[in-house]
């Protein structure tokens, strides 16, 4: 009887240990790193030994080596005779580039609309309508085709005609040609009126609010900042008698001279990411201003602010809340689907090192780890800064 | 109110909304008679080559669209086998019409059918091999049918990893979580054209020699593993929005945790977040058209490769190819969404707010 009870006894302490919630998760914790492990270890013995098999060498040593080709955008000096090191910022240039541009052209084009969506002009309402339902609804990679093969690669040569664009600029089949500015001596002193212009209008911002918050009365700080900077220096510009000259694009002989030249592959892929990331941005713009709620918008009319008053002070600082989030992703989306240039031939950084370098070294997990490890912390970067932007305008509560 | 008020009242209500109205109007003239005249005034409808097409201020090439529709449609699947295509498309619809209405009983057999019968029938209709029908390499297939593949496949197989994930990343034990979150946070921050590359170039370097993957379906696994940080992400804003009620009541009864997420928690998290399910899918559905940079050949790019024919060379068989293959997405993605609207607005608790604010 005894035996048998703690024979009993003691199988259910034993079944017992296995049902406490900390042995089970231990147990699962260490089937888990056990399978991760395991698995990397398979992972990295066979590539090891089908890189060994290929004859690829593996390491960082190819990026001293000459690339030996040559890239028709680069912000940094580039030709042949440099290293696959060079061509990789080259490449992470111009990705910087097309998604910096990219998101101010977007944020731009995709508040207009989102604005123009909740607009009481029925007709501009409709229009925003239809460009947010037609833009998001095709591929991004499909209009970054349309724009590149359609649009900017059927426009004639320049020996045929060009497009000319007002201003002094020209579209063709080769890009978009456009006036160079050209500083003259004394143009720096113009440069440092506009930058006096800035720190002033700072100062004046503070002083301001401070003399608010004391006695109430309020100073227009915007009409100061603006003559601050636009007006002071354009007349010290004058003054100086316009130290600023323009390289325009000339036609000689085959093609264009001087001036600056947006190569089409550049200008596609910014106008078909902009458009595309837009139609995203002006609904996040519409609804967060919807999200705003009417009593908010009330209160702020009944305690005397004027319309415009009420939207600057009242309904955006909030909307903006409830925007910045999804915004923020919709940055990273630009900045990831600019790696699409790839497929137009744009130089990006995916075109460049996991298109030409990693076809030329064969080191496909080293150039690939390399991409993604790119992106990734582009990635938290965007996200860092606007998580900081996003805790800066977020509601102070007492 | 007749007509005249409500111009007034939406039109022309103060100067500045009239020279809205105004440039508005100019831009929907523009819009309008451009569209109509390329795609109608100035197009062509018949002709045997690109020739036809060809003529100064010429419009939309259609007969480039008719005679390549069947590839545009199936790639190079075999004319005589491309009944079994069709057969498939007929039995998804045979599936998911029913399920989408929320009318029709017998969801939980509907749901049977298409989440487990109709994957087989699918996949021994269309690569074939069994029963008399000729084997097809994925080769072959192309135009839509891959698209329509990679995007149903893709969102399926995502389906239970995401799921997982979701859990993982909301688990108590530190290292599962570390391991989800470090999962979702990498595949979310690079571009899908670099899981794509992964999946094409170095996945053959991490198998054993000798083994070797079929190229769509390297590019099914990037898709899956993909969409499935991305399902993760929207699962896990189900999991936070059920009450903690729930979790302790489905413990209280002593139910075990597969158990209390199987028929208790996940039913309630993934029916609130099916808007956000289908808002993925249609994301997915127009990322498919990636694929074509690792040399598969979608819709998208079975236009393009179409576009370069010498045969139908003209300066608009370009554009027309796009329009054509922007329309179809268009028609998928846009159907989908409104789907999506209306079972937002089923779902929808009466936490709305009664009237939005209006800006400008």
């Amino acid at each position: 009887m005894a035996v048998i009870a703690s024979d009993r006894g003691r199988r259910a302490a034993r079944a017992g240990f296995f049902y406490r919630p900390e042995v089970r998760q231990a147990i699962y914790q260490i089937i888990t790193v056990v399978a991760l492990v395991a698995l990397f270890y398979i992972l990295i013995t066979n590539t090891a030994a089908n890189l060994k098999r290929q004859n690829i060498a593996s390491g960082f040593g190819f990026i001293d080596r000459t690339a030996g080709f040559d890239v028709s955008q680069h912000l940094i000096d580039f030709d042949a005779s440099m290293t696959y090191g060079r061509a990789f910022l080259v490449g992470l240039l111009n990705t910087l580039l097309v998604a910096g541009l990219g998101i101010v052209l977007a944020t731009v084009i995709g508040f207009t609309v989102g604005i123009s969506r909740l607009s009481t002009n029925w007709l501009v309402a409709r229009l925003a309508t239809v460009y947010v339902e037609v833009i998001r609804n095709v591929p991004v990679l499909l209009q970054l085709f349309f724009w590149y093969f359609a649009v900017l690669k059927s426009l004639p040569e320049p020996r045929q005609g060009s497009y000319a664009i007002p201003g002094g600029g020209f579209l063709n089949v080769r890009g978009l040609y456009l006036p160079a500015p050209v500083p003259e001596p004394g143009f720096g002193t113009v440069a440092l009126a506009v930058l006096i212009g800035v720190v002033v209008s700072i100062a004046v911002y503070y002083f301001a609010r401070r003399r608010q918050m004391l006695t109430g009365q309020r100073f227009p700080v915007l009409w100061t900042s603006l003559a601050l900077i636009v007006l002071a220096p354009l007349g010290v510009f004058i003054a100086l008698g316009q130290p600023l000259g323009f390289d325009y694009p000339v036609f000689r002989g085959f093609n264009f001279q001087g001036g600056m030249v947006l190569q089409p592959e550049f200008v596609a892929l910014l106008l078909g990411l902009s458009i595309y990331t837009a139609s995203f941005i002006a609904e996040i713009v519409r609804s967060g201003i919807q999200g705003v709620s009417k009593g908010q918008k009330e209160a702020a009319l009944s305690i005397g602010l004027s319309k415009g008053q009420s939207l600057r002070l009242v309904v955006i600082p909030q909307a903006m809340r409830i925007i910045i989030p999804p915004l923020t992703s919709q940055f990273l989306n630009l900045t990831k689907n600019s790696s699409l240039g790839v497929a137009i031939a744009y130089p990006d950084l995916v075109s460049i090192w996991s298109g030409t370098v990693l076809n030329q070294t064969g080191q496909a997990v080293e150039v690939i780890l390399v991409t993604m490890g790119v992106y990734l912390s582009l990635s938290l970067l965007t996200s860092a800064f606007m998580n900081w932007f996003n805790s800066r305008m977020a509601l102070v509560e007492r | 109110m007749g007509p005249l008020a409500w111009m007034r009242d939406n039109l022309f209500s103060t100067w500045g909304n009239t020279i809205l109205t105004a440039i508005g109007l100019l831009i929907a003239y523009w819009v309008v008679s451009t569209v109509v005249s390329w795609g109608i005034l100035t197009a062509t409808f018949v002709g045997a080559d690109g020739s036809a097409c060809t003529r100064e201020g010429a419009g939309a090439c259609w007969p480039f669209i008719t005679a390549k529709f069947a590839q545009f449609m199936y790639g190079r699947y075999p004319d005589e086998e491309r009944w079994r295509v069709d057969l498939v498309y007929l039995l998804a619809l045979a599936g998911l019409v029913p399920l989408m209405i929320p009318r029709v009983p017998g969801k939980f057999w509907n749901a049977v059918y298409v989440f487990a019968v109709f994957p087989v029938l699918a996949f021994f209709l269309l690569v074939g091999g069994v029963l008399g029908l000729p084997h097809v390499d994925t080769s072959l297939w192309g135009g839509l049918l891959v698209t329509l593949v990679v995007a149903t496949v893709g969102i399926t197989g995502s389906f239970p990893i995401g799921i997982l994930l979701a859990l993982g990343r909301r688990s108590k034990m530190p290292i599962v979580r570390w391991v989800s979150v470090g999962f979702i946070e990498f595949v979310r921050g690079v571009p899908l054209i670099t899981v794509l590359f992964m999946a094409s170039v170095m996945l053959p370097l991490f198998l054993p020699p000798g083994m070797s993957f079929d190229k769509l379906l390297r590019a099914l696994i990037g898709v899956a593993l993909f969409s499935a940080a991305y399902l993760a992400e929207t699962v896990r804003g189900g999991l936070q929005a059920i009450p903690r009620g729930q979790f302790e009541a489905a413990e209280a009864l002593g139910l075990s945790y597969s158990k209390r997420m199987a028929f208790v928690i996940l039913p309630q998290a993934l029916k609130l977040v099916i808007p956000g399910i289908i808002g993925g899918f249609i994301g997915l559905f127009k990322d498919t058209s990636l694929v074509l940079i690792i040399g598969l050949f979608d819709l998208l790019g079975i236009v393009q490769l179409n576009t370069a024919d010498q045969k139908w060379f003209s300066p608009t068989t370009a554009m027309t190819g796009y329009v054509f293959a922007g329309f179809v997405f268009w028609v998928f993605c846009f159907f989908m969404s409104r789907y999506s609207q209306m079972i937002e607005r089923r779902l929808a608790t009466g936490h709305e707010r009664t009237g939005p604010a209006k800006a400008g």
